[in-house]
């Protein structure tokens, strides 16, 4: 019974806390800009205006404009299911192992691109084009980051590694740190941050994320747009969990779930910092810089693998 | 990087910042925050604006880009600015719509969905301004489509904008409690 | 009721149906709608028995060996049917039965243009000519039926004679078939020489009479033969000719079933007859294979015809399944006899799945070129509006093919991923380098993989149609639809039903001759959980497939209720105020620019621009503006031109003996007499 509970918890978690982490890094960006920004549940008030208004849908589109949306949402859920988020006693052997988790969100980067070239305008087309060359090169990053991970630990399921690395142990630490700069890089590729999109731009000539969203409105953009934090949260959330596992609860039990949960919010707040610091630090790269950066994240987990096989 | 952050930190403090209890920006924080609550009881909590840009001699624009900047910050007050007409409550339409944005601006009135608003700034928005009986304009933004509301001024400065914003989004709370 | 299946009678009765097949369609060939009805007719119940047939044989632990024996003294007709070949036979008439159901409607825009019977005659014979090559157990008889494959397959391609580039691609196929023939034979007959039989089963025995200089050359060379009919880089040049030209069902059976008799006759040679594989080979086996599949996905994404972008997707995937074959031939060297089993199970897997979506997408391909009578993605858009039903089973293949959960590609292309973690974690050094890389040019070709179906699917069927052609296109008529409604179907079932696969998988690599008994790596418990060594890994087919369908559910009811007052406006795309046109859409060659760029060190893209003046001599006001962008085809450049100026240079040289001078020639003949009695004495 009390398993089913923290079940429920780890499903609902995300989905509710990652509005509130996109908006604390535009409270920082805003910061940094030294002017005050909008509040940190702001992005909660725009979901649920959205859900509340009509929606213009184009002529052009066909069944697949109507249902991406879901699709979308629905690979970030059943992702929130199968990543360690405060627990790594609960055990998900059916789909909780890093190939899973990758190409479920792989699903939701088809359906996105092909929800964007479905409208037919100028703008989803070249939006497309661009997230399915980062998405394809930022792959291999991700993949082998994880990887170094579980040869460390000894298994592929994102419960145990959780559970069982240690991952700052001396004989782990180089590989560790290296996998996790190449997983940072694959982060901001991923989730639409600089250097290589810039969430908040009107040029559509310098969108990618934004490029294919430009003609949802109504319920549909605000899943779409909960699904992009979704996501953001998705990858800080197997950063920390992870990568630096501290804090994370071995064992049923209140207290230890409870700080557990602590911990993590924590974790996830140095996350956005960091995230926040690096997107007004930096200025967005031109699209062909990007491969660049993506195969130094991909040659940094190889360079991992090399020292940990 | 660091020898940025080096230089931030060290520059002393003779930046305007928004917690020197200025007169100006006294009055910008008492108006922006009955425009938030406002925003608040009418578009839960977030106002998207598009700006549509029918012909204009940039200088209402210039007005609103200093809405976003550090001092006006229109941000904390609910209201941001989005990049697709299908995102936005508002439609916010500067100059006098020219012969060649008519169809343009017809098309982004008809791409908004509804629940919108069509909000009019400037004077050349309203009836034309100093192009009014040109033959390459068409004398106001209510002769191409429905104006809900209008902002005077050429151009506007950012907190008359904002003073008529809470004029405006005072009106449709009048007009939703009556109706 | 399967066993009473299994008898000689059956298996011989799925020869004779094919055989009749060919035979009354060339009887009826004056009359065209009779012709594909008797040629499709015998053909499908041919594929049901063999369907059924294969089932009972790889239920079954019997011996299935059966001998005619001819005039002739070295040629009999073995045929052995082994759980390997009984894996093949099924997945030739499981493709073949789609793909006739699909050609009855299809080939009736061949009527009054082209002859059906001979259609038919040919189309019959190919299955029958696979069908043997998969079952044939003698070196000579095998050559035959291959030879029958390939020729069959040749008369196929070119069937479309009236368009010359058809011509030229069956040449090219021709000759390429026939240099891989060459290395085959040369592999086989070598084979013959040291162990003194024609016969698979004596050479099994007697394996150890082969030198190992001998095997390594033996092994080369079949590699080159058998890679040549498969498909690898760089000898796959035939591929992405060859199965444009040929009829769309035929295209499909070529590119689903052909190219994996290569695959199963290196598996036959490698782990069955081969038992002692030096490391080595893997490793050969591992770099053509990340090659082939990290070219052929790049080459796919460049091209812009869609049958051009499927057959090199096929030159994609034939790499991955030479991944897991390389995988197992490296862990078999070493005696990891388990991790060689998981790696060719992923092997075997990814053959069956890659049959299945292959030809749902060719399938598809065929309706679309069909109805709009173009076969560059350039013309098309908007489809999906007019073929919703082959836009729908195109869209299960394409994500098939991008390994998404939770159809099957997915799931075989983790049992490879499976394989090379293993073999990441379990070898030393240099090896272990070798796989880190096939995992990473695997993981880059998923990658691209994705990104050429999205532009695949997304520019043939969505968006506004481009040309005329699109505009006025139809849906396919029934048998069209029915042919790829089932592999779609098949290729949902084979993913969520992976575990009980896998099982049958592990039964059938029992009975190759490298395994014998091994303790099995890949596990699958009672509630379908696939388990790799041990709890490595873990993965549960129903149970990715229901959480994907859970959570969509729940987002679809939770929406719903919360926005069911909101209204839903059909308005015009938001264009920025323009007047948007069907050119303004993205293009193939737009979507795929970027990846090109990036990769021009391997594509090697190249741009001419031509202008045009409305006054050539004042040139002031441009008329039209071309720009050809094109791909160097590296592979005719730098390797066979120099073969062929190489062959053409020495081939002037020898022509010189053919002086026409009597003189010379006696000369010839004195010099021949006295080196005759030189080595008589």
């Amino acid at each position: 019974m009390a398993e089913i509970i923290i079940w429920i918890i780890q499903i609902l978690i995300l989905p509710a806390l990652s509005p509130l982490c996109v908006g604390v890094i535009r409270k920082i960006k805003a910061r940094f800009q030294n002017r005050q920004g909008a509040s940190i549940f702001q992005p909660y008030n725009d979901l649920w205006k959205f859900f509340h208004k009509d929606e213009v849908i184009s002529r052009d589109a066909s069944w697949i404009f109507r249902f991406a949306p879901f699709a979308i949402f629905g690979a970030t859920l059943a992702v929130s299911a199968s990543i360690p988020i405060f627990a790594s006693f609960l055990s998900n052997n059916f789909t909780g192992d890093i190939l899973v988790v990758i190409y479920i969100l792989a699903i939701g980067t088809f359906f996105l691109a092909l929800a964007g070239l479905d409208v037919g305008g100028a703008f989803g087309g070249f939006g497309a084009s661009r997230e399915m060359t980062v998405s394809s090169l930022a792959e291999g990053g991700l993949l082998f980051s994880l990887l170094v991970l579980s040869f460390v630990s000894g298994t592929t399921n994102l419960f145990s590694i959780s559970g069982t690395i240690d991952s700052l142990s001396l004989a782990s630490l180089l590989p560790v740190v290296l996998a996790f700069l190449g997983f940072f890089i694959v982060l901001l590729a991923e989730t639409a941050r600089f250097p290589f999109d810039n969430p908040s731009t009107h040029l559509e000539l310098t969108m990618i994320h934004e490029a294919m969203i430009i003609e949802y409105s109504g319920k549909r953009l605000a899943l779409i747009e909960w699904a992009s934090a979704n996501k953001l949260l998705i990858f800080i959330t197997l950063g920390s969990s992870l990568f630096f596992p501290m804090g994370i609860a071995h064992s049923m039990g209140f207290i230890a779930i409870a700080a557990a949960i602590l911990f993590y919010l924590l974790k996830v707040l140095v996350f956005c910092v960091v995230i926040a610091i690096i997107e007004s630090s930096i200025a967005k790269l031109r699209l062909f810089r990007l491969p660049d950066l993506l195969l130094f994240s991909f040659i940094l987990s190889i360079i991992a693998i090399g020292l940990t096989i | 990087m660091f020898r940025l952050f080096y230089k931030i930190f060290s520059t002393p403090n003779n930046v305007l910042s928004i917690d020197r209890l200025d007169c100006a920006q006294k009055e910008v924080t008492a108006v922006g925050e009955q425009i938030r609550e406002k925003v608040k009881k009418l578009f839960r909590g977030s106002l998207a604006i598009r700006q549509v840009d029918a012909g204009s001699t940039n200088a209402a624009e210039h007005e609103l880009t200093a809405l976003s900047n550090a001092f006006y910050d229109a941000e904390r007050f609910g209201i941001h600015f989005v990049a697709s007409p299908r995102h936005a409550d508002m439609l916010l339409v500067t100059g006098p719509v020219t012969r060649n944005m008519k169809n343009a601006l017809i098309k982004a009135y008809e791409a908004t969905p509804d629940p919108k608003i069509v909000v009019a700034l400037g004077d050349d928005a309203i009836d034309g301004g100093i192009f009014k009986g040109s033959y390459a304009v068409y004398d106001g933004v209510n002769n191409v489509i429905p104006v809900d509301y209008e902002i005077p001024g050429d151009p506007p400065s950012p907190k008359i904008i904002l003073c008529h914003l809470l004029k405006i989004l005072g009106a449709i709370d009048a007009k939703q409690t009556k109706g | 009721m399967f066993e009473a299946m299994l008898s000689q009678s059956t298996f011989f009765a799925i020869m004779v149906l094919f055989g009749l097949g060919a035979i009354t369609a060339l009887f009826f060939r004056k009359d065209d709608k009779l012709a594909n009805l008797a040629s499709s007719f015998f053909a499908i119940l041919g594929s049901l028995l063999g369907i059924a047939y294969s089932i009972a044989a790889i239920n079954s632990d019997a011996a299935i060996f059966y001998e005619i024996k001819s005039s002739f003294p070295l040629l009999s007709f073995n045929f052995n049917i082994d759980h390997l070949s009984a894996f093949f036979i099924f997945i030739i008439s499981l493709i073949s039965l789609f793909c006739s159901i699909y050609g009855i409607g299809y080939i009736k825009h061949y009527y009054g243009k082209y002859n059906l019977g001979t259609l038919g005659f040919f189309y019959n014979f190919f299955i029958l000519g696979m069908l043997c090559v998969v079952t044939a157990s003698n070196i000579l008889f095998f050559l035959m039926v291959w030879e029958i494959m390939s020729l069959a397959s040749y008369f196929l391609v070119i069937y479309e004679r009236n368009n010359q580039d058809n011509i030229k691609a069956g040449l090219l196929y021709f000759i390429m078939t026939h240099i891989g023939t060459a290395f085959i034979i040369l592999a086989l007959l070598l084979m013959h020489k040291f162990t003194g039989s024609f016969d698979f089963f004596t050479i099994k025995e007697s394996v150890g009479s082969i030198p190992p200089l001998v095997k390594d050359i033996i092994f080369i060379l079949a590699f080159i033969g058998f890679g040549t009919k498969a498909g690898i880089i760089p000898m796959h040049i035939w591929l992405p000719a060859a199965h444009p030209a040929a009829p769309s069902h035929v295209s499909a059976l070529m590119s689903g079933v052909m190219i994996k008799t290569g695959i199963y006759m290196m598996i036959r040679i490698f782990f069955d007859i081969f038992t002692d594989a030096p490391l080595w080979w893997g490793a050969v086996v591992l770099i053509v294979g990340s090659a082939s599949a990290l070219l052929g996905v790049l080459y796919a994404m460049a091209e812009n015809d869609l049958k051009k972008l499927l057959a090199y997707s096929s030159i994609e995937n034939i790499g991955i399944i030479l991944l897991g074959l390389g995988s197992a031939l490296s862990f078999a060297a070493l005696e990891m006899k388990s991790f060689a089993a998981l790696a060719l199970i992923a092997s075997l897997f990814h053959i069956l799945n890659h049959s299945v979506f292959k030809s749902l997408l060719f399938l598809g391909a065929g309706s679309v070129i069909s109805k709009t009578h173009t076969r560059n993605i350039e013309e098309y858009g908007g489809l999906i509006k007019h073929m919703p039903q082959t836009a729908l089973f195109f869209l299960a293949g394409s994500m098939a093919i991008s390994a998404l959960p939770p159809f099957n590609g997915f799931f075989s292309e983790w049992m490879t991923f499976q394989a090379l973690f293993e073999g990441m974690k379990s070898m030393d050094s240099a090896y272990q380098w070798i796989f880190v890389f096939s995992a990473g040019s695997l993981v880059l070709t998923s990658g691209l993989a994705l990104a050429t179906f999205v532009k695949a699917f997304g520019i043939t069927f969505l968006a506004r149609p481009r040309s005329e052609g699109a505009l006025h296109a139809k849906e396919s008529s029934l048998s069209l639809r029915l042919g790829m409604a089932a592999l779609a179907a098949l290729c949902l079932l084979f993913g969520l039903s992976s575990g009980f696969l896998s099982g049958i998988f592990n039964n059938i690599v029992r009975g190759i001759k490298s395994f014998g008994d091994y303790d099995p790596a890949l596990v699958v418990s009672q509630n379908h959980l696939i388990s790799v060594n041990g709890g490595f890994s873990s993965i549960s087919a129903p149970a990715v497939f229901a959480v994907l369908i859970l959570a969509g559910i729940a987002i679809f009811a939770i929406i719903r209720f919360v926005s069911k007052e909101q209204k839903v406006k059909i308005g015009a795309t938001w264009d920025c105020g323009t007047n948007l046109e069907p050119r303004m859409e993205i293009t193939s060659t737009g979507f795929s620019r970027t990846l090109i760029m990036i990769f021009k060190g391997i594509l090697k893209p190249s741009k001419q621009a031509g202008i045009e003046y409305r006054d050539a001599n004042m040139r002031y006001f441009p008329k039209s503006r071309t720009m050809v962008f094109e791909i160097s085809d590296v592979y005719k450049k730098y390797f066979y031109k120099p073969i062929h100026n190489f062959v053409l240079k020495i081939s002037e040289r020898v022509k010189k003996i053919q002086s026409g001078n009597v003189n010379a020639y006696v000369l010839y003949i004195f010099m021949a007499l006295i080196l005759l009695l030189f080595f008589a004495v």
